[in-house]
């Protein structure tokens, strides 16, 4: 497949399409830290995960319209308010959703996935009822559209640097949260042992709502960089459940290193494959040779072996 | 201790009553435009069968259950449709005697994965051995490096998506978003009249009957109770001498052939197949009709297949926006509320109740008989 | 290297056993030899590494070097129920029973036949399953709890049935991980008792803390410490070794 194209040729559409995949893979790095925190750090996995970022994307194309109309002088800067109400709209449904369900399904992993499932169907349904069945697209200010050209051939979207920076962000910041703040220390003295945490005087309870809460409100900025490559309608999130899953999985569930390493691989693999295949075969190699390398290496790529 | 026996009176009254339903009261009561939607309705009962055997007792959750019903009604579809391609029967097409989206896709030879398909034989062999064998390679793989849990409904339900993406994707060969339709004859014998979709209803349920025996064969004999005891304590079984992921692999193994014939019964009985069965979507609102009809219940299985779909078809008739959200509530009802289903329901409220009445109705030792086997062959429907 | 070919009367010869996790050695360069018929007791302070030992013989755990023989076949090389039909019974620290079976259908799950998956299919209850069944029951003290869901079951006799479990199993060796931890002191006596009928005829490896009792059935004793052998010996010698004193009575 590559015979027809000079090595620079070559190169140029690699670096092109890497570009052309940061989106997607800023999108799959949120998706998949919310993921992780949820499911590595509490054993529960979120199928609804998928509409907690279109609740975010929602919510940005409400923002959107909402500057458009009121505030066009603001518009520029629209985005950022967006994102910030997008985290907190998907955040607060994610605790509300822990509080009815989740939290009676600790220890049943099986179970919270089937429950978030019926979940994912409520959500869809309620989408479909208030935002109607057609998808909405997102007006971008003016600043975000349009490219740098790098080279002749090589030119970077700017949208893409500003979903990507955000991202590097966002992973800081997540990583300060869990790994450096007392909160994170909370988090992960419940997560070693429940019980005892429990003794020392951390309300666990809480602190799992909270959790909960972060890794939605992380997927519903994940549903505002979303809106920035595709349209967003009430079934959009299913489509990347799996990958995301995938994703998770794949770079070893409890590390976050890893969960970023293999966002960017499958990104990249799929973007760069979509340039010499149809998109829908790319995707097949992709999950394809995900799911061979997990059969081989069931823990993921970065996994610790511990003493049990 | 009496051994327990392949079929205990509470497995014969469930059967009595299934076949009473099934053979009696449902062909009599109704038309053969709703018969055949029962049809349809019970090739789920096939998977849900399978995924008692695997999920309720073996604790092996499959999210992938579509692939093999899809393995199943693709390879009886193909077998239909090759029929269906006589030459005579496609003359305007640019390449007679190919199946109708093969010619619009510019395919002008029968691809080599197609051509076994001429032989019913070999058709009926493939049904049950390809979903099998699939089966085996995932269960192999998964099972012999102890991945279980979460991430195999994972890992299964990736491979629903990869085989919905590359059927819709490899139109040529397998006619894409639409499936194998215009299915006509089998053997020469037209599958599309009534008459036909009354025999296909009984046919099914032949078969049905089949799986369940196997079934309750399979639950009632030892490695039924190893299934149940993996479940609890993995380690505890292989320290008992067991090779753990090979019973997995037998239970993943059997839930697949039976949904394979399950899916072959669908292409029969609604003359087409498409990948709108094989994918996410379908595949886990198959476990649902499981945990509906109680994931422990080999009965339950077909009740449950039986009043999801039926619930389906008349709310998404009437109120499509009603069934998701009601379909939603289910799973997330019998996982909080029932999570034993049906079955669960019977066993703790509708069997006390009889039981009240008929203590009522006639008092002495003889009632007490009944509750004093094994455990494990006390409640109905189990 | 060897040895365990070399001295057939070894039934198991661990030699030079290491396991490490992610840079910790929780079993260093260990070797023992264990005889047939022989009670063998590890002793040690917690962390000191004994389940893990257990862990390693029995294939729960992958060893990183060193070998285990047990009548000349190499262990490490082999999967966990490989290494119970060849002979080795492993009894857990907290019971591992299965709640959701009669006691009958636990033991039965541990009679040595049909262990394969069409040999479970087409296994039956026959007679001798039953008697051996009853006989072990008995033995345990729960001959009339057979028909019982094992849930039902109180602590020790969840433990007696794990016991149970084992002995049905017949094998050639027997490791038991504390096994009359948690039990009350009327248990315990019976326990004791229990164990003392079911050591004859093989050889027992027995991780436990209660020191009268490990002086009452021990032939040998091991003592581990941070992984490696401090002492080795009868209860007397093991009991005066300065370094033992050190490490029980130091800090």
């Amino acid at each position: 497949m590559f015979g027809d194209y000079s090595l620079s040729d070559l190169g140029a559409i690699f670096a092109m399409q890497g570009f052309a995949g940061l989106i997607l893979f800023s999108v799959y790095v949120l998706m998949a830290l919310g993921l992780a925190i949820i499911f590595g750090q509490m054993g529960v996995i979120n199928m609804a995960h998928g509409e907690f970022m279109i609740l975010g994307a929602y919510v940005t194309w409400m923002t959107s319209n909402f500057f458009q109309s009121y505030l066009p002088s603001l518009f520029a800067g629209y985005f950022f308010i967006a994102m910030i109400l997008a985290f907190l709209a998907s955040g607060a449904l994610g605790m509300l959703v822990e509080w009815a369900l989740i939290r009676h399904l600790y220890k049943r992993p099986l179970d919270t996935l089937l429950a978030t499932w019926g979940l994912s169907l409520i959500l869809q349904q309620a989408y479909r009822s208030i935002f109607g069945a057609r998808e909405v697209g997102v007006e971008l200010p003016q600043w975000m559209l349009g490219s740098k050209q790098v080279t002749d051939t090589i030119e970077i979207p700017i949208n893409g640097m500003f979903v990507m920076a955000l991202t590097v962000l966002i992973t800081l910041a997540v990583s300060y949260v869990l790994f450096w703040s007392r909160w994170g220390r909370q988090v992960r003295a419940v997560v070693q042992n429940r019980v005892m945490a429990g003794a020392v005087g951390i309300n666990t309870e809480k602190v799992d709502r909270y959790t909960f809460g972060l890794g939605c409100g992380i997927a519903g900025i994940a549903g505002s960089a979303f809106t920035m490559i595709g349209s967003t309608g009430p079934t959009s999130g299913q489509l990347y459940i799996v990958d995301t899953f995938l994703v998770v999985v794949f770079g070893g569930a409890a590390s976050l290193f890893g969960t970023i390493a293999s966002a960017f691989s499958i990104s990249q693999a799929q973007s760069t494959m979509e340039f010499f295949m149809s998109g829908s075969m790319a995707k097949v190699l992709t999950l394809l040779a995900i799911v061979a390398i997990l059969m081989v290496r069931p823990q993921g790529l970065f996994a610790l072996k511990v003493r049990k | 201790m009496e051994s327990p026996r392949f079929l205990s009176r509470t497995d014969l009254l469930g059967l009595a009553v299934l076949a009473l339903l099934l053979v009696v009261i449902l062909p009599l009561s109704l038309d053969v435009f709703r018969l055949n939607l029962v049809a349809k309705y019970l090739t789920y009962a096939f998977v849900a069968l399978g995924l008692v055997l695997c999920w309720g007792f073996g604790g092996i959750l499959s999210l992938g259950q579509g692939v093999f019903f899809g393995l199943g009604g693709y390879c009886m579809a193909m077998y239909l449709k090759l029929e269906a391609s006589s030459v005579e029967n496609t003359k305007i097409q640019s390449t007679p005697g190919i199946p109708d989206f093969m010619d619009w896709n510019q395919i002008t030879h029968i691809p080599w994965f197609w051509q076994p398909f001429h032989s019913l034989t070999l058709t009926v062999i493939a049904i049950l051995v390809v979903p099998a064998v699939f089966a085996f390679l995932i269960g192999a793989a998964m099972f012999k490096r102890r991945v279980g849990g979460v991430y195999f409904a994972i890992i299964t339900q990736a491979i629903a998506a990869i085989m919905t993406i590359l059927i819709i994707g490899q139109q040529g060969y397998t006619g894409g978003i639409n499936g194998i339709t215009d299915l006509r004859t089998l053997k020469g014998w037209d599958i599309r009249p009534d008459h036909a979709k009354v025999v296909l209803y009984f046919v099914e349920v032949a078969f049905l009957f089949g799986c369940i025996l196997l079934a309750l064969f399979v639950r009632h004999s030892k490695l039924g109770r190893i299934l149940v005891a993996m479940r609890e304590k993995e380690d505890r079984v292989r320290f008992s001498g067991y090779s753990v992921a090979n019973f997995k692999i037998f239970a993943f193994c059997l839930a697949a052939m039976f949904a394979a014939v399950g899916g072959a019964m669908f292409t029969l009985n609604v003359g087409f197949m498409s990948p709108s069965f094989v994918g996410i979507v379908p595949s886990i609102e198959m476990v649902i009709y499981t945990a509906v009809g109680g994931r422990l219940s080999i009965f339950g299985a077909v009740y449950g297949a039986l009043l999801v779909n039926f619930a389906k078809t008349s709310l998404s008739e009437s109120f499509p926006q009603l069934w998701l959200f009601g379909l939603g509530a289910l799973f997330i009802a019998v996982v909080l509320i029932f999570p034993n289903g049906l079955a669960g329901i019977w066993r703790d409220y509708v069997q006390p109740l009889f039981a009240k009445l008929l203590d009522r109705r006639k008092p002495g030792p003889g009632h007490n008989g009944g509750t004093l086997g094994p455990v494990a062959d006390g409640a109905p429907a189990e | 290297m060897l040895i365990g070919h070399q001295q057939p009367d070894f039934l198991l010869a661990v030699e030079g056993l290491t396991v490490s996790f992610d840079g910790f050695k929780a079993v260093n360069d260990l070797s023992f030899y264990v005889e047939e018929n022989e009670i063998r007791v590890i002793i040690g302070p917690n962390g000191a590494g004994k389940t893990t030992v257990l862990d390693l013989i029995c294939g729960k755990t992958k060893a990183t070097a060193g070998a285990i023989h047990f009548r000349g076949k190499d262990l490490t090389k082999m999967k966990e129920n490989q290494i119970v039909q060849a002979g080795v019974g492993r009894k857990f620290q907290t019971p591992s029973i299965y709640e959701d079976l009669t006691v009958f259908e636990n033991l039965e799950i541990s009679y040595p036949q049909g262990r394969s998956v069409f040999g479970a299919l087409s296994f039956q209850r026959t007679p001798a399953v039953r008697e051996r069944v009853e006989e072990v029951a008995e033995a345990i003290f729960l001959k009339d709890k057979l028909g019982m869901s094992a849930d039902l079951l109180s602590h020790g006799q969840k433990q007696w049935l794990e016991i149970g479990m084992l002995l049905i199993q017949d094998p050639d060796l027997l490791m038991l991980d504390e096994p009359v931890a948690g039990m009350s002191v009327s248990e315990r006596i019976k326990t004791a008792e229990l164990l003392h009928t079911i050591i004859k005829d093989r050889s027992v490896l027995v991780i436990e803390h209660d020191m009268k009792f490990v002086e009452d059935i021990a032939h040998k004793v091991t003592v581990l410490h941070q992984g490696q052998i401090l002492s080795e010996g009868t209860m007397e010698t093991v009991k005066n070794d300065p370094k033992v004193i050190e490490v029980y009575l130091g800090h």
